[in-house]
């Protein structure tokens, strides 16, 4: 896999099937449904539970709005992925092109997916930080790779992205 | 509600304010009461550093050598106060960071 800056765009190219996957399963991956845990990761209190009143005020009023903008975070990135659903030959390597203007989306999509993916497994600090386990012995450990690719893609993103 | 005493201001002589301070009751708004509130951001073991240092930037209008500190009293101390001032502003900036998905509280000053 390479991936490089050109003009206003971000390309991943020399995608191998693998990791083609893995990036088709960003969408799906954002999806906090049934798992507690990333919900309340996600959508946190904004403050100690005692502030009643500011609590029930954010539930009713600014929650809906986040998930308005984690939604349509979520849309960008999926029309971009629309693009590894050509027609190649099965198995072969692909590109994606990702404009920088939907940076942001990528950026909120990408940890939106991380997070959630934590929160479902319950990764510790300790393996969060072992960038070198392997290899891919279940589906847990599938999660860990995605959390850390999904994080080398951000650092790239943010890399690409500063300053413009 | 809580009242001040406030003393008069003698002029020209005449000391009448001073020999007889008036008591005043001020009014303090809500607001007023609510001051400072603190905006707290805590640490996760996700949200990476250099996206963190970014989200301060963006939404706290930090520098760069700024937010970095911040960024890293979060990683080291757990936590970092980004933001003192009245209730409704910090409210925005928790939504903002919120939108940010990073852990922010609004809290009471102590």
């Amino acid at each position: 896999m390479e991936i490089r800056r050109q003009g206003q765009s971000l390309v991943i190219s020399e995608l191998d099937p693998f990791l083609a996957e893995l990036l088709r399963q960003i969408p799906e991956s954002t999806r906090t449904d049934g798992i507690d845990a990333a919900e309340a990761r996600i959508f946190t209190l904004p403050a100690d539970a005692k502030e009643t009143e500011l609590c029930a005020e954010w539930k009713l009023y600014v929650e809906p709005e986040l998930r308005r903008i984690f939604e349509t975070a979520t849309e960008t990135v999926t029309a971009d992925l629309a693009q590894l659903n050509g027609k190649a030959k099965p198995f072969a390597n692909c590109s994606l092109r990702i404009p920088i203007a939907h940076a942001d989306a990528w950026l909120s999509a990408l940890n939106q997916a991380r997070l959630t993916i934590a929160a479902k497994y319950g990764f510790t600090d300790g393996e969060l930080c072992d960038h070198y386990r392997s290899p891919l012995g279940s589906r847990r450990d599938l999660g860990l790779f995605q959390v850390n690719f999904y994080g080398f893609l951000q650092e790239f993103i943010l890399q690409e992205t500063q300053g413009t | 509600m809580i009242c001040h005493p406030r003393s008069g201001r003698a002029s020209h002589g005449f000391t009448s304010a001073v020999e007889n301070p008036a008591l005043e009751q001020e009014t303090t708004t809500d607001e007023e009461l609510d001051l400072p509130w603190h905006v707290v951001v805590h640490n996760d073991p996700i949200n990476l550093m250099s996206y963190v240092t970014m989200v301060f930037q963006k939404v706290l209008g930090f520098s760069r050598d700024k937010a970095e500190k911040h960024m890293l009293e979060v990683h080291q101390k757990g936590r970092s106060v980004v933001w003192s001032g009245v209730r409704e502003r910090g409210e925005l900036y928790v939504q903002q960071l919120h939108g940010y998905l990073l852990l922010a509280t609004l809290e009471r000053s102590h």
